[in-house]
């Protein structure tokens, strides 16, 4: 009886960890490529951004000439400036008004409406729940004119509330149909047991469908208070006194009567962001659902 | 009972009539005001307005140089928006998808201009392409290159890739967030499978991505064209249209009609004719889209 002693290879062969060391070189190659491209393309998103806050430091002597990131001696008295002088403390203040206005009233119009839409029955559900959609597919570019002139006829040029209520509409159609979609997929059995219990349509709406609705509440939130923080157009048509202005239309006419002084535009354009960076980075979770349902609507 | 039925019928709708009040007011006769307004000349004071009938849309068709320019070049960033910053999209996405380092990190800085507003983004930019204090010629100078530096704002032959620049810089993270969230949607396993039958990187691509991404592409090419055909922030708080008309767009030719000129029923045309025009986009997307959905299903 001869028995074969069958020994595996201790180390793989020559050829093997050629082979191994290849797919590792490339493959940490590949990576290396890739980490530096996306931070260069990272560097180049955060640099302007940088960039401006350091100049924000600055004197309007060493703004031109300093070109370090680095400020040695900052300058903070510039964002009290620009906070007094510039009048970017009553900008801000208005367009916290202004975005706190309209995310509440989109809120509560849109989800009344979305919940009727789902829930309830009357005539003329679908025919005006088309109506309030189909502002989504067709584009008007030119139905500010009207806007504007209805507004004028209104009197609610130079108003809070001339600027309030368009936005507050801008923002319903979009939150008619996200809420109605997330009102359809929620069960019954709550609205139902609550019914029994006695309590009315409007019960229902408030105290069971409207806080099971919060996710999309939020994404919704979010997504309005940013739209509303940063438009220009509608401010720019609607108010030309000083004291109703929000941040955007506050700094385009600060740059065009201050053109020379930068490190009080800069501090003003950081004032501006501060509130919106915030926001964007406590509820990133609910911006990026926003996106994603804002732009799945078409 | 039939008191009942309509009691019911009432209260539901106090659910809806806050909205459709809304709706009907600021975007119901605004629309229809648009097209009445359209057919008239009037200066938005007057008590009176003449009937011009299509002149107005006929003056806006043949005789408006000004108003095509501003086709033509709210058209050319969009075509580069949508090859450019699209492709810069894309490759990110592709990379963020696989397993990379910081991916959080680049997640949250790609989308961080689009969280700010066209008119900040402008300023800031405006300063750097500046041409005596810009910070890019200062680094131009840097490197040598200072023959190359200018106003490049103010240049007219840079001025419109300079708010193309700009514009695609606000731009890319948007569109990167949703081409992500379209990678991400693809199985797995399809890809695995597919290396273990042997696929290399670009028959992947091409044999499994593109044909699964085809309606998230047709969807980003879409918002991309409507999104910057109607650019205006970031024009406004930069060149304001000029040097010229060389950064002239439609939305600062209507309200040029408007504000600037008066002709509000003038102004109801273009914008009219501009709407078509998105219009018609819109609707080649869709039927491509439907198109495209046969390949991913």
């Amino acid at each position: 009886m001869t028995t074969e002693v069958l020994s595996a290879p201790d180390r793989p062969s020559e050829k093997f960890q050629l082979h191994v060391l290849k797919y590792k070189l490339t493959h940490w190659m590949r990576h290396g490529v890739a980490q530096v491209f996306c931070f260069s393309v990272a560097a180049g998103c955060l640099f302007p951004l940088i960039w401006m806050i350091s100049s924000s430091l600055k004197t309007q002597s060493t703004v031109f000439s300093d070109m370090s990131l680095i400020v040695s001696n900052p300058r903070w008295s510039n964002y009290y400036e620009a906070w007094t002088r510039g009048n970017f403390g009553q900008y801000f203040f208005n367009s916290i008004l202004y975005t706190t206005a309209v995310v509440f009233g989109v809120i509560i119009i849109a989800s009344m409406a979305a919940y009727a839409f789902s829930r309830l029955q009357f005539p003329g559900r679908n025919f005006f729940f088309i109506l309030i959609i189909s502002t989504m597919m067709i584009p008007i570019p030119g139905s500010f004119i009207a806007l504007y002139v209805l507004l004028v006829k209104l009197n609610l040029v130079d108003t809070r509330l001339g600027y309030i209520l368009p936005q507050i509409n801008g923002g319903l159609a979009l939150g008619v149909f996200l809420l109605k979609t997330f009102f359809d997929k929620l069960p019954q059995d709550l609205e139902d047991a609550a019914r029994i219990d006695g309590c009315n349509k409007f019960q229902v709406y408030l105290h069971v469908a409207l806080p099971l609705a919060k996710p999309a509440v939020a994404v919704l939130a979010v997504f309005n208070a940013l739209a509303v923080w940063n438009e220009y157009l509608l401010a720019m048509l609607v108010l030309s006194d000083r004291s109703l202005m929000p941040l955007q239309r506050g700094l385009m006419v600060f740059q065009g009567s201050h053109i020379t002084e930068y490190p009080l535009l800069m501090a003003g354009i950081a004032i501006s962001i501060i509130p919106i960076l915030t926001l964007y980075f406590l509820m990133q979770r609910y911006i990026v659902a926003g996106i994603t349902a804002g732009a799945l609507k078409m | 009972m039939n008191w009942n039925r309509y009691r019911d019928i009432f209260t539901s709708y106090l659910f809806v009539i806050p909205a459709i009040l809304l709706f009907s007011v600021f975007s119901l006769i605004p629309f229809f005001k648009v097209f009445q307004l359209s057919v008239f000349e009037w200066d938005g004071i007057a008590p009176t307005m003449s009937f011009v009938g299509m002149g107005n849309f006929s003056t806006a068709m043949f005789h408006d140089t000004a108003w095509w320019t501003s086709l033509r070049n709210a058209g050319v960033v969009t075509l580069l928006a949508l090859t450019l910053q699209n492709l810069l999209a894309l490759i990110l996405a592709m990379i963020v998808d696989r397993e990379i380092r910081g991916k959080n990190f680049y997640r949250v800085v790609f989308y961080l201009p689009p969280v700010l507003s066209g008119i900040v983004v402008g300023l800031v930019w405006n300063w750097i392409f500046d041409g005596s204090h810009g910070l890019l010629n200062h680094a131009l100078q840097g490197v040598g290159l200072g023959k190359w530096a200018r106003a490049w704002l103010a240049d007219p032959d840079t001025a419109l890739y300079a708010v193309a620049v700009i514009h695609m810089w606000k731009g890319f993270g948007w569109g990167f967030v949703i081409l992500l969230a379209g990678l991400q949607a693809i199985p797995r396993e399809l890809n695995e499978a597919a290396k273990v039958d042997g696929a290399g990187e670009w028959t992947i691509f091409s044999k499994i991505t593109v044909p699964l991404m085809l309606p998230v592409f047709f969807l980003v090419s879409i918002l991309t064209i409507l999104g910057t055909m109607q650019i205006f922030d970031i024009i406004v708080s930069t060149t304001n249209g000029g040097p010229g008309y060389h950064t002239e767009v439609p939305i600062t030719r209507i309200l040029a009609a408007m504000v600037g000129s008066s002709r509000f029923g003038y102004a109801c045309s273009l914008g009219i004719l501009f709407g078509i025009i998105l219009l018609a986009v819109s609707m080649v997307q869709m039927k491509l889209s439907k198109w495209s959905s046969r390949f991913s299903s």
